[in-house]
């Protein structure tokens, strides 16, 4: 694997932590009870923390001197490269725990095959932000089951919020040139192996909540390539990067 | 919306060793989101090793307006309190 690719594998994992810390962080002070507004705000601190180290390490690869807070506040919207799911709306409280539980897993799965990557400074990495996203996924998992298999009217949000996210699924588990790399190299997982697993978990997990899986092979992709991320991401971005684009340099 | 939970007391251990003390109350569904409720709002600067949830409900307290026959009437029984015993000096602080 080259540094460049490394560079993008890492840019890949630290903007999804990034972007979704940031998406969970705009609940601060508006969840609809003061015991999930503090879950969420632990979430999305754990999830900058994560953005700490894998945008640090990426910064040493490029070999450019950027640190993390640079490739954070300072790359724009193309430069992103985080898969589609982690930058839609936060929509209502039921839509943002989907979209966490639909991440969770992903991400819960993909640690555990990281934590014995070939290479040393991800596998540590990795199994430092396992340990917290376990925790993340068993409280959306539970939440979305709750909700799933609640009341009318919050089974109905959950089944609109699964049928609204589906399409961001499939971007996770699609590899290419970068992923491929990574996997002979040893240090990433073999996604269809992570897919497999992935959708058996997902299966058990809608039952429980009584939702039904929307029957659209369709997935949207681009977020992970840069390519074409959805309008959503510039607008998230002007709000997270205003400071360092106000007051260039501003530090405190 | 909060006020369809159930309240829960939580009792959290500090240390291996320690008592469960209680350190406050929140509101959530079942015992098991109580508990993660607890883990967020009560250990985020790692004050626990143990988490203990109860419902308020089950709590049963002592009324504030009993005090007087509850309480009252050990503050003028000094013998309750072992201080007239000559203790050995080698048997050494108690």
């Amino acid at each position: 694997m080259s540094p460049e690719q490394l560079f993008e594998y890492l840019l890949r994992l630290g903007d999804n932590t990034l972007v979704l810390g940031h998406r969970v962080s705009e609940w601060c002070g508006h969840a609809p009870v003061l015991e999930e507004d503090i879950a969420l705000a632990n979430t999305a601190l754990d999830l900058i923390g994560q953005t700490q180290m894998w945008l640090g390490y990426a910064g040493e690869v490029e070999g450019q001197g950027r640190s993390a807070d640079d490739l954070a506040f300072l790359r724009d919207v193309w430069d992103f490269r985080n898969v589609l799911l982690t930058e839609q709306p936060n929509g209502d409280f039921g839509q943002t725990m989907m979209r966490q539980m639909l991440f969770d897993l992903w991400h819960d799965l993909t640690l555990e095959s990281l934590s014995e990557s070939s290479d040393p400074r991800v596998a540590e990495i990795a199994v430092k932000a396992a340990k917290e996203v376990r925790y993340h996924l068993e409280r959306s998992s539970d939440t979305v089951i709750g909700l799933g298999d609640g009341t009318a009217e919050s089974h109905g949000r959950m089944q609109a919020a699964l049928d609204l996210l589906w399409p961001y699924i499939g971007e996770m588990f699609t590899p290419d040139a970068v992923d491929d790399a990574a996997l002979q190299a040893g240090i990433g997982p073999d996604m269809v192996q992570i897919e497999t697993r992935y959708r058996a978990r997902l299966a058990e997990l809608l039952g429980a909540a009584t939702l039904s899986a929307p029957d659209a092979p369709f997935s949207q992709k681009g977020g992970k390539s840069g390519m074409r991320h959805s309008e959503h991401l510039g607008h998230m971005l002007t709000q997270m990067q205003w400071l360092q684009r106000a007051y260039p340099g501003a530090t405190w | 919306m909060s006020s369809e939970w159930p309240l829960w007391e939580i009792f959290i251990r500090g240390q291996h060793g320690l008592n469960h003390r209680h350190v406050g109350s929140l509101h959530a569904p079942d015992a098991e989101m109580a508990i993660k409720n607890a883990r967020d709002v009560y250990t985020r600067r790692n004050e626990g090793v143990s988490i203990w949830a109860v419902e308020a409900r089950h709590i049963a307290a002592s009324s504030p307006s009993d005090k007087g026959p509850l309480y009252e009437p050990s503050e003028s029984k000094v013998y309750r309190h072992p201080t007239f015993f000559d203790i050995p000096d080698e048997a050494g602080h108690m």
